[in-house]
């Protein structure tokens, strides 16, 4: 693995919130191509960790580099070349799934043509054809999260964040989402995402567990099964998670 | 630019398609003025009194005529015992009695002092002082009548000019008012609303994380709200010219100026609010009662600034509806140009750069 290009590293990276240390001293590495899962139970600290690799969150102190830019100079840089998507669903209802496609496409500097290639594509593999002039409200959930990781990616940034993309979706939905996130990493796109379905963990490269602001574990899901000697991610999760002091 | 377009649309497209908060926002300026500019007003007219004529002679007949003549009263009834005076005044429809002393013609011929009593229902204390002026006048007005035939030595009469607006018209003070309160509400309170909107729904997040710039974010809130606020600036002064008969006597150039400074101002309070606030309600609760009252309270519209306690006086100072309203008057009203308002502008301008510089400094400071 170590030959690997890192586009994730960050050392010692913490966050305080006065006295609470919602991040502590996280060190890890994520490397290209990989779908590298962040878990944690609520409260665990996963998504200020997550604020502070986007770019929103200033840590407290520590280091981090994204996609070879440094987190305290460059957030500019990175903005670049990540995409996002968070747990709340991130399109705007009141616009056209066209519409959205154009304004994101314009937020990320693509030129009139490309946003017109991109559109078409798009449009055309998630098979929305007689739904393209319609308001996003007028979607299913599904269709929502599925259209708006489309758009996340529609840059092709070097990582996209996702910040637990399926909750509330019914799970044949989530697969569909899952392959999608398959498809991306196979094109070379590095995916980092948070979540707390435990079968979705089973899906990833390589999991964290982060506990009470500190990364317990880290390893692939089999790794991880063999060293706690356990059936399933879950089994790992609950082991590591049951010591924690910090509810929601 | 192509980039801050987009934006524009976007958010021309979020009020389009939001075809009721649109309604309200042109709507409500038309309501608003016609309602302050017509109904309510503080001119009294035809208010019903009550007579009771002790005396019953030529003297008190003509003051009697002379009253019901004008334009303020109408009597309701003519009562003929003094008991009935209070009676009357229970049953809720008079306002005024006036009460005349027996043998007033004669008392007065012989005496050259006669008296009227007038009495007025003071529940509503302002009305009850102007209806009683009123009928004050009108009898003052007869005995002039009077001593232009006796030639008395000397009299002072004191001709009364109503400076700028001699008919008195509600409209001229409401319609300042009226601006200034509606420009508040709409760029204030919307722009706050539009912008905490996006941290509600999440969309904010996405926007922090792209590579747009945060000023980038705010012009393409603002300029919606502005153009908005532009088209009901013309519809405000177009009803005021044509349907409240209320002419603009300044400079429409100089009008449009300060306006536009006043809107920058609200816009940029309305920035303020959304960086701390973290829901729609809060937003809207934070304009309404942060900024409406005191507009409506101390902007001295609806009460004499004057007459406040110093503190109050002092408060209304920091209310930049107050500077506004009185430079509409002064442009508007009395037609003065920008030589006698500098001082009011100069202050304007100030607490704009005050609330853009802190708005636009707190906005960046979110992002850390």
């Amino acid at each position: 693995m170590t030959q690997k290009e890192i586009v994730i590293k960050t050392n010692k990276l913490t966050k305080k919130f006065g006295d609470f240390i919602a991040a502590n001293e996280i060190t890890f590495e994520v490397y290209k191509g990989e779908i590298f899962g962040f878990l944690g139970a609520n409260g665990a600290g996963k998504t200020t960790a997550m604020k502070m690799l986007i770019g929103i969150s200033k840590p407290s102190y520590g280091y981090a580099q994204i996609a070879g830019y440094d987190v305290y100079k460059e957030t500019e840089l990175i903005k670049k070349n990540i995409g996002y998507m968070s747990q709340k669903f991130s399109l705007y209802e009141d616009l056209t799934i066209k519409e959205n496609i154009h304004l994101f496409g314009g937020i990320y500097g693509l030129s009139e043509e490309q946003i017109k290639t991109k559109r078409e594509a798009l449009i055309d593999k998630l098979d929305l054809h007689s739904q393209a002039d319609k308001l996003v409200a007028s979607l299913p959930l599904g269709w929502k999260q599925k259209l708006a990781f489309s758009i996340a990616i529609v840059h092709k940034p070097k990582i996209i964040f996702l910040d637990e993309p399926t909750g509330g979706v019914d799970p044949i939905t989530r697969r569909q989402f899952w392959d999608m996130i398959y498809e991306a990493a196979a094109n070379g796109i590095t995916v980092f995402v948070t979540t707390h379905y435990m079968d979705e963990a089973e899906y990833c490269n390589r999991v964290s567990i982060m506990v009470d602001g500190v990364i317990q574990a880290i390893d692939s899901p089999d790794g991880l099964k063999r060293k706690y000697n356990a059936q399933s991610m879950e089994e790992v999760f609950l082991m590591l998670a049951r010591g924690a002091k910090r509810g929601e | 630019m192509k980039q801050l377009l987009t934006f524009i649309k976007k958010e021309f497209h979020h009020i389009l398609r939001d075809t009721r908060s649109l309604l309200v926002l042109l709507a409500l300026p038309i309501v608003q003025l016609l309602i302050f500019g017509f109904a309510i007003t503080n001119e009294i007219r035809n208010s019903n009194i009550a007579i009771l004529d002790n005396a019953k002679d030529e003297t008190t007949q003509k003051i009697i005529t002379k009253i019901e003549n004008s334009k303020y009263f109408d009597i309701d009834r003519t009562l003929t015992t003094n008991n009935q005076i209070e009676e009357a005044f229970k049953s809720g429809k008079i306002k005024l009695a006036v009460v005349f002393q027996t043998n007033f013609q004669n008392v007065l011929a012989h005496t050259n002092k006669a008296q009227v009593q007038i009495i007025a229902d003071a529940t509503d204390p302002n009305q009850a002082t102007t209806l009683a002026n009123y009928a004050n006048a009108i009898i003052m007005d007869y005995q002039n009548d009077l001593n232009e035939t006796n030639k008395p030595p000397y009299t002072i009469s004191a001709e009364i000019r109503m400076l700028y607006n001699p008919e008195l018209k509600g409209a001229y003070s409401s319609v300042p008012g009226v601006m200034g309160m509606i420009l508040l509400l709409i760029s204030t309170m919307m722009t706050s609303i539009s912008i905490v909107k996006e941290k509600e729904l999440g969309t904010m997040e996405i926007l922090l994380v792209s590579p747009i710039k945060p000023l980038m974010i705010i012009l393409s809130k603002v300029v919606p709200y502005f153009v908005i606020s532009l088209v009901n600036i013309a519809t405000i002064l177009l009803l005021s010219v044509f349907v409240l008969g209320m002419p603009i006597q300044g400079s429409l150039f100089l009008l449009i100026v300060v306006t536009v400074l006043y809107l920058i101002c609200a816009l940029s309070l309305g920035i303020l609010i959304s960086t701390v606030t973290e829901s729609q309600l809060a937003a809207m609760l934070l304009s309404l009662l942060g900024l409406m009252l005191p507009v409506v309270m101390l902007s001295g519209y609806a009460f004499p600034i004057a007459n406040m306690p110093v503190v109050l006086q002092a408060l209304s100072n920091i209310v930049p509806a107050k500077w506004y309203i009185i430079l509409v008057k002064s442009v508007m009203i009395k037609g003065l140009g920008l030589s006698a308002i500098w001082n009011e502008v100069l202050i304007l301008t100030a607490m704009t750069i005050f609330f853009l510089f802190v708005s636009l400094k707190r906005f960046k400071i979110r992002l850390q």
